[in-house]
């Protein structure tokens, strides 16, 4: 089956030791940071192909190329902020000019990274044209939920009561006031070949669309979640267990849309945790607990249940 | 074996693009440079190029987009005019930065507010300091030779800059006229094959581009650039020159216009200079000593060179067709400016702002200019700045 990804435990060890080493040690990313986990996991499967990277502006791309030195073990360009997927699609169009007159024979496989800034806001129209035109590209966004390289502000990917910098929890206002932007859906409605939602706490899973992602012949989008210790304000050794209880509550859904239209649900959780157990681990949703935001967390909780309640069916009807 | 035949400036341009065969074009369109890729894509669809044509969703993307396939080690172009460069800005000192080879037609068109389709230059010198080579064309044969020529000085190894091509929108890219071209082959002989310096497909040996880099080393990647454009004089000359004796026009930094013993001289760039050469022979004819220089290429500037051909010069009127609000004087003005400085000219020079969003520019325009000049030799007095043709 196309995109299986099969691995036991020594396979795994030995793909760890070699290609999670493609993304590699020495990068100054913060103790605990989600996203160099997501980006090693990556490279694992990957494997065998031949990668380009194109990177946006953000946390990776600071903390990895700091000149002279580079974390990147593939060719890696970073040119701005808002155009990793432009970027990319160059670089695509170029490696399908330069077959087509038989100037490269070798067979490459083209990945954006961005973070939730580059990708759901400043960033989103690149996407959005990057995929319409369907370059053959994958295209991975690190989810921390907002701008953390400029230090924690709001973007369209934080959660509704989430305090952020620019949307600081205060007397009057309890942080975020709106909602996220369902980015997986709106990039699935493009109809790319390819489009998951994923975590780092979840790896195999993780890989598994990573592996379906490379396989097709067009684009694909893939948004993980990759928690930030210093926006989210958790232990830092807790990175991976906040990634699933996002997971295990709903927040944050396993999913893929196949195909432009097969969606599916990878991961149904048998007992539902309440959103309670995400929030009250996190400093930025303090303040939802004191007795001045008193409702709020029960209203978190029912757009959460709404959201997942509209997913299943999604999946029931468009599977 | 070259052929004449009847060419608008935007055509002049696509077919040296068809000739030239990119590799990749990334493009979005804009009013008055749309026509270009119009009829390029023509080229795409029946076959007549190999190139890939990303038809992308803003110029921001397309210069991303050109950037990327370009360190992807190909031939890379695409046009653009007005809000469009603008659009590019950020990505411009990108492609420099990164030492992208490519070639960039600017159709020169004035910049918003308020809105106004037509030429100006006031785009691309908002991007005079982005370490972009700028070559400006008079007309539709000089758009065509330059872009050639651009292949070959972006892609020298001593070079590796971005090259901008400037077409004056309208006046030139929209109105046909008599112009030499090549055959396919020569023009592909004269550029030759690509190779790049390093390339992001070479998975063998992977590279990082765009590293972040902090005080310690930013300053020399930025000396480079100017090394880079040091470097560039030299290979625009002997391009000029290659393509001269190959194909009978020479090109160098700019053109003089009867300026040997000029005294009262006019310094302007494109299509505008067609209108001042017909004043100066008028002139001329009536004895006096007037002369034109028409700079072609503004960046790397010529400075020493210019004020060389200016140094018999008594009074020098400097035209820009664009404004930089807050200045002595345009931004053509302030170089030449400059470099008299430097030479220890006591010329005076002045400056004159005309044709914004392309208002009418008429010999009568340039003689009032003249009888200025003529009358400072009398009163020892004249206006140091000012408007052409403008309501009050």
């Amino acid at each position: 089956m196309e995109g299986k990804l099969v691995l036991n435990f020594k396979e795994l060890a030995e793909r760890y030791e070699k290609e999670a080493e493609k993304f590699t040690r020495g990068h100054r990313l913060c103790a605990g940071c989600g996203a160099p986990i997501a980006l090693r996991h990556m490279f694992m499967a990957a494997y065998p192909d031949n990668v380009v990277v194109s990177n946006a502006t953000g946390c990776v791309e600071v903390s990895s190329t700091l000149y002279p030195y580079t974390s990147w073990r593939v060719p890696y360009i970073h040119t701005a902020f808002e155009n990793a997927a432009a970027t990319i699609s160059g670089v695509e169009a170029m490696y399908k000019s330069l077959k087509k007159q038989g100037k490269i024979n070798k067979d490459i496989k083209f990945i954006a990274v961005g973070g939730d800034g580059g990708t759901y806001d400043i960033g989103f129209q690149a996407l959005s044209g990057a995929m319409e035109r369907r370059h053959n590209i994958l295209y991975i966004c690190y989810n921390n939920e907002a701008y953390m390289n400029t230090g924690i502000q709001r973007s369209s990917a934080t959660p509704f009561g989430a305090a952020t910098t620019t949307a600081p929890a205060g007397k009057k206002v309890p942080g975020k006031l709106q909602h996220r932007k369902d980015l997986t859906a709106i990039i699935a409605e493009h109809r790319p070949d390819y489009v998951a939602q994923a975590s780092i706490s979840n790896p195999r899973d993780f890989m598994t669309k990573v592996r379906r992602a490379l396989d097709k012949s067009g684009p694909s989008f893939i948004n993980v979640l990759a928690p930030c210790p210093r926006g989210w304000q958790h232990p830092s050794e807790l990175t991976v267990e906040m990634a699933q209880i996002a997971v295990d509550t709903c927040i944050w859904p396993l999913y893929e849309v196949d195909e432009g239209y097969h969606w599916k649900v990878n991961y149904i959780p048998k007992e539902k945790r309440p959103v309670k157990d995400w929030l009250e681990k996190q400093g930025r949703f303090k303040h939802l607990f004191s007795p001045k935001y008193e409702g709020l967390v029960e209203e978190i909780q029912k757009y959460v249940d709404r959201e997942w309640e509209i997913l299943l069916k999604k999946a029931e009807v468009f599977a | 074996m070259q052929k004449f035949d009847a060419f608008t400036g935007n055509l002049a341009v696509a077919t040296a693009m068809k000739q030239i065969n990119p590799d990749v074009c990334a493009a979005y369109p804009i009013t008055p440079s749309t026509e270009i890729m119009m009829i390029f894509a023509d080229f795409v669809s029946n076959g007549e190029v190999n190139t890939e044509l990303v038809t992308v969703e803003s110029e921001h993307s397309a210069m991303s987009a050109c950037i990327g396939a370009s360190l992807a080690g190909g031939r890379v172009m695409t046009a653009t005019s007005s809000a469009g460069l603008a659009y590019m800005w950020e990505l411009l000192s990108v492609a420099s930065g990164l030492r992208c080879s490519m070639v960039l037609t600017c159709v020169n068109r004035a910049l918003s507010a308020p809105l106004n389709i037509h030429c100006d230059h006031s785009d691309a010198m908002g991007a005079k300091d982005t370490g972009w080579i700028q070559i400006f064309s008079e007309n539709a044969q000089e758009a065509y030779d330059n872009v050639i020529q651009a292949v070959k000085i972006t892609e020298h190894k001593d070079v590796r800059l971005p090259v901008m091509v400037c077409v004056d929108g309208f006046i030139i890219s929209h109105s046909y006229e008599k112009m030499q071209y090549m055959e396919d082959k020569e023009v592909r002989d004269f550029i030759g094959e690509f190779n790049p310096y390093r390339s992001l497909l070479n998975v063998e040996k992977p590279e990082t581009f765009g590293a972040m880099v902090l005080p310690n080393y930013y300053m020399e990647f930025k000396r480079q650039v100017r090394e880079g454009m040091e470097k560039a004089r030299r290979v625009i000359l002997d391009v000029g020159n290659e393509f001269g004796s190959r194909f009978g026009r020479y090109y160098g930094y700019f053109e003089n216009y009867m300026l040997d013993d000029a005294e009262i001289v006019f310094v302007v760039m494109s299509s505008a200079a067609g209108t001042v050469k017909h004043v100066v022979k008028n002139l001329r004819d009536r004895g006096i000593k007037a002369g034109v220089l028409k700079p072609r290429v503004f960046r790397p500037f010529p400075a020493r060179e210019i004020a060389e051909a200016l140094k018999n010069s008594k009074v020098i009127c400097v035209l820009d067709r664009a404004e930089t609000f807050g200045a002595e004087g345009g931004p053509l003005y302030l170089e030449i400016k400059a470099a008299l400085q430097t030479a220890k000219s006591s010329a005076t020079i002045i400056s004159r702002i005309f044709g914004l969003g392309q208002r009418d520019f008429l010999p009568v325009h340039v003689e009032n200019i003249y009888k200025e000049m003529a009358g400072y030799f009398e009163t020892g007095n004249i206006k140091m700045f000012d408007y052409v043709n403008v309501r009050d």
